[in-house]
């Protein structure tokens, strides 16, 4: 059966195995280090209102917008001082998980 | 009246019954592709061997005017019958009826069944095909669940459980499959999920269909959520039949012995495995090479492919198999693989039939996503299940058995009843490579040419360790043997295990790493 096919490889301690590999081994996210600078969206929902502008010196805490989702509004705070770099959405837009929504620098 | 022209009130009135929620109905059913509730137990069950029971139960909902309500069965169909033989309790949801509507009395009515095969000790099939709980009837519809769930525990281990999903299956329904033993699905028929696309859409903003949402292929494939996919209801009541005849009827049974029968001379069981430990093959062609007939029923096939589980039979005894595939991911253990194999471990105890592992793996599957997604509790259930388990055990190391790996997949130290090694075995506490990169770090790093001198310490290490031998010395395995004799000593194994007896300390139950 095999001897016509072409086989991955997988690296365990060291040693390439050829093997097939799975859809969701392929579709496996690679671990980044989380950025307190990049604030993301943590649930998928509608941006209610934005408190900050552009430019804007931020301590940490400081209110940056309002997260609706589930019936719920989530209150986004800046997780670390500094200035709002851009802000990515605009109030009344639905993101997704994960979507960028202000940069602090 | 005389009784003759009773009966004919009784044929008239069950005539009324049969026909569900009527033609029109029953014409929407076959437009989708479906058979109706009715078809289904007849295609499934010997012939002529059904039995139905409340048949003329109707609700008792008086709100929201379904005291005006005639819903025949109550929308489901109940009785008992055969599979080759085999009594079997089985239950019906009919969609033609108020949409297979769960209601007071049709929850009743599964649950009289449920009891029924318990207390019989009896398998239990259960077809589901509903729209979920009858809004009318309220918080009666949740009892009604509840009720079912909590009968599926309590004869989980001691008749087998088996949910056919041939239709929605949302909400709360889907916990009653999830607590049984094999879940059948059929392409383009079965759902199943918590939260419907729709209330995903309206949350959360997710766009998704039904079918990617939880479709036959999604839960064989990646939740793992159903055991078995065919892809007509027909293929899939094969399967089941088939299935039936490698199980016993309860758990103070012994599977049904069939004719001994040899494997089929094509698998070659000298050819199958390749000498180099990092090429693939296909282990199902292994456990081909063994099982009498070259027969295998396979378990999940289509989920975490990495490891093999499924029924065969050896001199006539039901096996359990359990096989690392090198064919997948290099037949590594990660989360979902030793779910699976835990899951069937567990199964196999419980219903006395022994197990066979079949071991070639290169340990656990590296990575930040298995180690976040809780890779030590999920492999910690292997070991569980295997510790725990009381049925024949019985191990063969084909080729590579290194690290955790090794330790997992039903070691001596687990108390493993018998483990035989090929000559092409390296039971070691990783791959050569790993190994000498560490072992010889220093001679590596300082020497003039470091490649050179890793491949010369490979071939060391590979030399001295990766063999059966250094295992072999300390009795952790029994004896190395030759491939061609594997049949022959399984055999005999199973044989001189048929007795076994070993004690567990006095316990209410464990705490297994769910």
């Amino acid at each position: 059966m095999a001897k016509k096919e072409k086989f991955e490889i997988l690296n365990i301690d060291g040693t390439e195995y050829k093997t097939r590999l799975t859809a969701k081994f392929l579709k496996r996210k690679n671990w980044e280090k989380p950025n307190e600078k990049m604030v993301k969206a943590f649930i998928p929902g509608n941006i209610l209102s934005i408190f900050v502008k552009e430019g804007q010196k931020v301590k940490e805490g400081t209110k940056l917008l309002i997260l609706e989702a589930m019936k719920m509004k989530n209150l986004v705070s800046a997780p670390v001082a500094g200035t709002i770099k851009s802000i990515k959405v605009k109030e009344g837009i639905m993101v997704p998980k994960n979507e960028l929504l202000i940069e602090i620098e | 009246m005389s009784l003759k022209q009773k009966t004919r009130e009784l044929l008239k009135r069950r005539e009324q019954v049969q026909l569900g929620g009527g033609e029109k109905a029953i014409e929407k059913q076959k437009a989708i592709g479906k058979l109706t509730a009715r078809e289904r137990i007849l295609s499934l069950l010997d012939e002529d061997s059904f039995h139905e029971y409340d048949l003329f139960v109707a609700h008792e909902a008086r709100d929201f005017g379904m005291e005006t309500k005639v819903l025949h069965g109550d929308g489901v169909i109940t009785g008992t019958g055969t599979i080759y033989g085999a009594p079997i309790c089985i239950y019906a949801q009919d969609f033609t009826v108020a949409g297979g509507s769960l209601g007071y009395m049709h929850a009743r009515k599964i649950t009289k069944i449920m009891d029924h095969a318990l207390k019989m000790r009896v398998p239990l099939i259960g077809i589901n095909d509903s729209g979920g709980a009858r809004i009318q009837e309220g918080v009666n519809s949740l009892a009604g669940y509840g009720e079912i769930f909590f009968r599926n525990t309590l004869s989980s281990g001691v008749i087998p459980q088996i949910s056919v999903i041939l239709g929605p299956c949302a909400g709360g329904a889907v916990y009653s499959p999830a607590l049984t033993d094999f879940v059948f699905v059929v392409e383009n028929i079965s759902k199943m999920f918590i939260t419907g696309p729709e209330v995903i859409k309206t949350v959360l903003g997710e766009e998704i269909s039904m079918e990617e949402l939880g479709g036959a292929k999604v839960h064989s494939e990646i939740t793992g959520n159903a055991h078995f996919f065919a892809e007509s209801e027909n293929e899939c009541f094969d399967q089941i039949k088939k299935l039936i005849t490698y199980i016993p009827w309860n758990n103070g049974q012994k599977a049904k012995p069939f004719p001994p029968k040899e494997p089929k001379a094509e698998y070659d069981i000298e050819k199958i495995v390749p000498n180099d430990s990092s090429q693939p093959y296909d282990v199902r062609d292994v456990i081909r090479a063994i099982s009498d007939d070259s027969d295998f029923i396979e378990s999940h096939a289509d989920f975490a492919r990495n490891i093999v589980v499924g029924f065969g039979r050896i001199n006539g005894d039901t096996i359990g198999f359990i096989a690392n595939q090198p064919l997948v991911l290099a037949g590594v253990l990660d989360c979902d693989s030793s779910d699976k194999a835990a899951r069937f471990i567990r199964y196999c105890d419980s219903f006395n039939i022994p197990m066979v592992t079949l071991e070639d793996l290169p340990g656990y599957l590296p990575g930040a996503d298995q180690e976040h997604a809780g890779v030590i509790r999920h492999g910690a259930k292997i070991l569980y299940a295997y510790s725990e388990a009381t049925v024949p055990r019985i191990t063969v190391i084909l080729r590579k058995a290194y690290g955790g790996g090794y330790i997992a997949m039903n070691s001596r130290h687990l108390r493993a009843d018998f483990v035989f090694a090929w000559p092409s075995a390296e039971i070691a506490v990783m791959g050569p490579e790993g190994a000498a990169n560490i072992i010889f770090r220093k001679e590596i790093m300082s020497a003039e040419n470091p490649d050179e001198m890793r491949k010369i310490k490979v071939a060391e290490y590979k030399a001295k360790f990766a063999n059966p031998y250094v295992a072999a010395a300390k009795g952790y395995i029994d004896t190395v043997i030759e491939p061609s004799e594997t049949r022959k000593l399984l055999i005999h194994a199973i044989d001189v295990s048929k007795n076994k007896k070993v004690g567990q300390p006095k316990k209410k139950h464990g705490i297994p790493p769910f």
